[in-house]
């Protein structure tokens, strides 16, 4: 480590510590703190987290440092470990949940220094469709990656797909359907928005225990995934 | 019907606990007796992908009357001795009632048509969706949601449904978002609380439309919690101890149509049935490995245990090399019953060591599956009864599941991961702290279910 191997020429006696010592305590407070912040979110501890997020806006450290370093970097380690197959769902979630309060505690900071998230998405089950589960795996994944979801709920037709969008500035619109009776519902959704002022600036996510990627080009979707997970990274790719 | 209570099982000996024979068969009118030593087919069949309106309503018809019609040439080529259709509606045939009446009667033409020309025999089984979800839901026993469920049996029943059944969802709300968190005190919530209630008012009424029928109040599956654990369980998403225990907790929410008129058989998906069999001694019918066309699962053979009537869950009708896909099911099915059938002609010993063959096959490598083990599930049966009022029927059952399970592991009679292990350990403490009361279990819980309304359920 550089640090440790230079020697302060300005050391002077005492309780007095030099400007370099000061600034290298710092970065390992900073560095301690943001490891803890994460080490909590994996643990699904709400209350610790959010008490370490205010801790170290209180010292200082950057809100967008926290975000990136402490909450994100935790939700990536714990999603690592649920790709592996180390950790079940429920482990995400809580720790999902811990990120949620912990971005809530941080959002006043990071509004005023002008950060915003990295992007939002409108997510809802299509019309008569009711299968809630699915589509609520792939919020809590995505909300892990940092991403404002906009949850419309299930039965959900496709003006309501398109008003969320509208009023929210979605840039990703996620369709889910799990019959084969109701997958059909999601053309609708497709064309209502790419016949919108929002088509070709929205992109439109579909999924579902039918879906495959030949339907999601059929009905001229942007992108399929098989499960939650690949979801939530391939939103990110489409938010860049 | 007077509410029937069960306090101890049916069977008391395993080697009386064995597919094809229940101790209290049902005779149809055609002379099939299910559960009287002859397993049957039991097969399910949905649409293509089709939207479906009053426009499409004919085509949607013409595909049923094409199954039906298929599914009785192919009993008679293969010399079926009969088999049982169900008929599970799609939302929009349960929110439309007449459509729904008229895919039955579709389906009850063909196979009596099947009757006259090939000679085979055929019953229907009629299962319209649970509507009662959504915004537009008034309350769970009364309003238009409700209503359509009714008329949706009576008319069916009208023009010839044998059997009525559903896959009812009181309590669905809470166990959604218990099964993503593994949550078993939720868990137990949901199916004990929630969902024994409604059951009561739910088979009440279907015994009712029964009664005025002369159609046979058949079974309700846990479908939506313990199926859905099990498919979350095969993806990786949630322990598979949890999905276990949740299927045997369902138990204790299934019985509730028992002691309010059902007499069998239970409904396919619901694999819980092999402890409704044990209690009851009424017929059941199980998919396993010939329902892999509608999901995976890890109970493919041991589902075979206890089956009176043998299904393949659902596949829509669409064409394979072999031919349309519900023939191809339906063939299978065939297959599946002529083995069963023909090692118990072979003498009951023979029958026992196929069932056997069955559980030995899976039960080792799943928890799900070791708790269909027909030995296991009739000792887990025995203890549970005992248990009197659901939710402290449903706890017992939670924590003889889990139990059962270390007792196997350590015996070495089942194998798990490590953060499986895990699982097990948290899922039993959290059972065994729960309170005895149900009413400080439903008032710590009324505060952390955001999607329940207590007043859907007069509660």
């Amino acid at each position: 480590m550089v640090y440790e191997n230079m020697v302060c020429e300005n050391m002077v006696c005492g309780d007095t510590v030099c400007a370099f010592d000061k600034e290298r305590g710092r970065a390992a407070m900073t560095r301690e703190i943001l490891v803890e912040i994460s080490d909590n979110l994996q643990e699904g501890k709400a209350n610790a987290v959010v008490e370490l997020v205010l801790e170290a806006l209180e010292a200082g450290v950057p809100p967008r440092t926290i975000l990136d370093q402490g909450l994100l970097a935790g939700m990536g380690i714990i999603g690592g470990k649920f790709k592996a197959n180390e950790v079940f769902v429920p482990e995400v979630l809580v720790a999902a949940r811990a990120m949620n309060r912990g971005a809530e505690a941080l959002k006043p900071a990071l509004a005023a220094e002008g950060v915003r998230a990295r992007g939002v998405a409108v997510i809802g089950t299509v019309r008569g469709d009711w299968h809630d589960i699915g589509k609520n795996l792939v919020k809590m994944m995505m909300e892990g990656k940092g991403i404002e979801m906009i949850d419309i709920g299930v039965d959900a037709p496709p003006e309501r797909f398109l008003e969320a969008a509208r009023e929210h500035g979605a840039a990703i619109v996620c369709c889910s359907a799990l019959l084969t009776t109701t997958m059909g519902e999601i053309k609708p959704v497709v064309d209502l928005i790419k016949g919108s002022e929002l088509g070709g600036k929205v992109k439109i996510m579909v999924g579902g225990a039918p879906i495959t990627q030949g339907f999601c080009e059929q009905v001229g979707a942007d992108c399929y995934t098989p499960d939650a997970a690949t979801a939530a990274d391939a939103a990110i790719s489409l938010l860049r | 019907m007077a509410r029937r209570v069960f306090t101890q099982t049916a069977y008391q000996d395993l080697s009386d606990f064995v597919y094809g024979r229940a101790l209290y068969p049902i005779t149809l009118g055609n002379g099939m007796v299910i559960g009287g030593g002859t397993v049957y087919p039991e097969i399910n069949f949905t649409l293509p992908p089709m939207i479906i309106t009053e426009a499409t309503m004919p085509e949607a018809l013409g595909h049923y009357q094409e199954i039906a019609d298929g599914i009785c040439r192919r009993a008679g080529d293969l010399s079926v001795p009969g088999f049982v259709a169900e008929i599970e509606l799609l939302p929009p045939m349960t929110f439309n009632p007449d459509w729904g009446t008229a895919v039955c009667e579709t389906v009850v033409e063909a196979i009596r048509r099947g009757g006259e020309k090939y000679g085979v025999k055929g019953a229907v089984r009629l299962t319209p969706v649970d509507i009662r979800e959504g915004r537009d839901l008034e309350h769970m026993w009364r309003g238009s949601h409700w209503e359509k469920i009714l008329r949706v049996f009576r008319q069916g029943a009208g023009v010839g449904a044998e059997f009525l059944a559903i896959e009812s969802v009181g309590g669905k709300e809470v166990h959604d978002e218990a099964v993503m968190y593994c949550d078993i005190a939720k868990s137990i919530f949901a199916l004990g609380v929630l969902g024994c209630r409604d059951m009561e008012r739910l088979w009440a009424a279907i015994d009712g439309v029964a009664g005025e029928t002369g159609a046979i109040a058949s079974g309700d599956t846990a479908c939506g919690f313990a199926n859905t654990a099990m498919v979350l369980a095969d993806r990786n998403y949630i322990p598979k101890v949890f999905a276990a225990t949740v299927r045997v907790l369902a138990s204790a929410r299934s019985l509730v149509a028992y002691e309010n008129g059902a007499q069998g058989p239970h409904k396919d998906c619901g694999y819980e049935g092999v402890y409704i069999k044990a209690i009851t001694g009424t017929p059941i019918s199980m998919e396993g490995r010939s329902s892999a066309c509608a999901h995976l699962s890890p109970v493919g053979n041991v589902a075979a245990c206890l089956a009176d009537l043998w299904s393949n869950e659902s596949v829509q009708n669409i064409k394979l090399l072999g031919g349309m896909a519900p023939i191809v099911s339906f063939e299978q099915l065939a297959y599946d019953c002529r083995l069963m059938n023909t090692a118990s002609a072979r003498g009951g010993e023979t029958a026992l060591l196929l069932r056997d063959l069955h559980a030995d096959s899976d039960s080792g490598l799943d928890p799900q599956a070791y708790v269909l083990r027909p030995d296991v599930a009739l000792e887990i049966a025995k203890e549970l009864v005992k248990v009197a009022g659901h939710y402290a029927r449903t706890k017992k059952a939670a924590g003889l599941a889990l139990d059962h399970m270390r007792k196997a592991v350590e015996q070495g009679r089942l194998w798990l991961r490590d953060k499986e292990l895990a699982w097990l350990e948290r899922l039993s403490e959290t059972v065994a702290g729960l309170p005895a009361d149900p009413g400080e279990l439903t008032e710590n819980m009324l505060g952390e279910c955001e999607k329940l309304d207590p007043k859907k359920y007069d509660m």
